[in-house]
């Protein structure tokens, strides 16, 4: 039985995703995403490579699905506790000044980010002004985000990550717990929007003082970041921060010029011009 | 000096650290091959680790970032809670996808994706550790012909990882850590 995708299925697979379902792949980093497929053709381990690529073209449900599967969506609130100590203490001071906050966060995953950004925007006093969208490439993971409803056994982590970060208020007044599930409360939820949006492909929405986007560029290729961070650019006011992962950065980007990275080592840079 | 081996990556868990000390301290003056270390850590950022390597090798010592070119001279340091892929167009690109063996980044992971990219002109190297990770990088990589290696259980810290290699697949080598250090000295002229 086949078990491995060569390279060269992968980029048939690229060709068959954007020719057929709008879908651009092209520019992602070609380890990860070649990862990625293995893992989805192992998990259908009785088809050949043909029935698998026939299944995807033939069947959009599964197509669906295995894009959900393809798009890498670990994520955890309040993560990395100093970058958001950060966010608490320098950039929201800055947005208090502002009468309406506009957030986007960019690649959200399941949603756990945005959750944590509305808590602290709660106990700054700035939630009833701002709203925060929270958008994905996965329709299924923004399905899930949108609920607001994640599992219990996480709560102890994310309850620590809250404290390093400079919360002290009681984390689980924040939610209520259900069956091993944790609901979080609709004073958040109601403040944010949650939708499907498509980096590579879709156009700007909105403008924002802060946008998150926390390891999504290390799965494109130079080319396909720059064209995001353009994206991101234009989406951003000037004077706006943008939030990226521990191991980006704009350095020798398309964007370095314009921007300013004000807090030291942490991955938050400032839009001067 | 000159070599036909394009990277060596390295694997360890608990107990590693002094092991890989040991083997990178005595690699000839200036050697040639760049250094991949993929460590179960759970160490602050920035941590002690970079400036004791750099101290004790006279490696450049470079926690990876994502697009990172694969240079002689670099000890390369797979961060915490990313696993490192190798690129065709040797570079490196980070993934925080999900944790494997319970690790990110893995050792089987890294190590696999090396092989794919090195093929015959990778050495992987596993030591010491106390679960079974790297045993499925190691039979990966051998698959896509790189050289093997790993530590002698009677001398590692922690055995178990070692084993679990050794019962997954036959490695090229099982050393200890001078003949570790001896075997890598001899891949240069």
């Amino acid at each position: 039985m086949k078990t491995t995708v060569s390279d060269e299925e992968v980029e048939v697979l690229q060709q068959d995703f954007l020719e057929h379902y709008g879908y651009d792949f092209t520019e992602y980093s070609k380890a990860s995403f070649r990862r990625r497929i293995q893992r989805l053709f192992s998990m259908n381990g009785s088809f050949s490579f043909s029935e698998f690529r026939k299944r995807l073209l033939s069947d959009p449900n599964y197509f669906y699905e295995a894009v959900a599967e393809i798009s890498v969506n670990v994520t955890e609130m309040f993560r990395d506790a100093e970058f958001y100590k950060a966010i608490r203490e320098e950039v929201i001071p800055v947005l208090a000044t502002y009468p309406h906050i506009r957030i986007w966060h960019a690649g959200c995953a399941t949603g756990e980010e945005v959750y944590s950004l509305a808590i602290i925007l709660k106990e700054t006093g700035l939630l009833h002004k701002s709203l925060l969208y929270g958008t994905d490439i996965n329709h299924r993971a923004v399905d899930k985000a949108r609920t607001g409803i994640f599992p219990a056994a996480n709560m102890q982590q994310y309850s620590k990550n809250y404290q390093e970060a400079g919360g002290s208020e009681d984390f689980s007044s924040y939610y209520t717990t259900n069956y091993g599930m944790v609901k979080f409360s609709d004073q958040l939820s109601e403040k944010i929007i949650f939708s499907t949006h498509n980096l590579v492909s879709d156009f700007s929405f909105n403008s924002f003082q802060l946008i998150f986007c926390r390891n999504v560029l290390i799965y494109f290729e130079k080319d396909l970041q720059a064209k995001v961070l353009r994206l991101i650019d234009n989406s951003l006011e000037l004077l706006g921060f943008l939030a990226l992962g521990t191991k980006e950065s704009l350095r020798f980007s398309v964007l370095d010029p314009k921007y300013k990275q004000p807090f030291g080592r942490q991955k938050i840079w400032r839009k001067i011009k | 000096m000159t070599t036909d081996t394009g990277l060596i990556a390295i694997g360890g868990s608990a107990g590693s650290l002094q092991a890989i000390l040991k083997i990178l301290e005595y690699l000839k003056p200036n050697y040639p091959i760049p250094v991949l270390l993929v460590l179960h850590r759970a160490f602050a950022n920035p941590s002690p680790l970079e400036e004791l390597l750099r101290v004790k090798t006279g490696f450049k010592v470079k926690e990876i970032e994502e697009k990172d070119k694969i240079e002689p001279g670099y000890i390369y340091v797979c961060p915490p809670n990313y696993h490192v892929l190798t690129e065709a167009n040797e570079t490196f690109s980070l993934d925080d996808s999900e944790k494997v063996n319970f690790s990110r980044p893995s050792i089987d992971v890294v190590f696999k994706s090396a092989s794919d990219v090195f093929k015959d002109k990778l050495v992987c190297i596993l030591l010491s550790g106390s679960n079974a990770d790297g045993a499925e990088g190691i039979f990966y990589a051998k698959r896509n012909k790189s050289i093997t290696v790993i530590q002698d259980p009677a001398e590692a810290q922690m055995p178990v990882m070692p084993r679990a290699a050794i019962r997954r697949s036959k490695a090229d080598h099982v050393l200890n850590t001078d003949e570790i250090t001896g075997f890598l000295n001899s891949l240069i002229i």
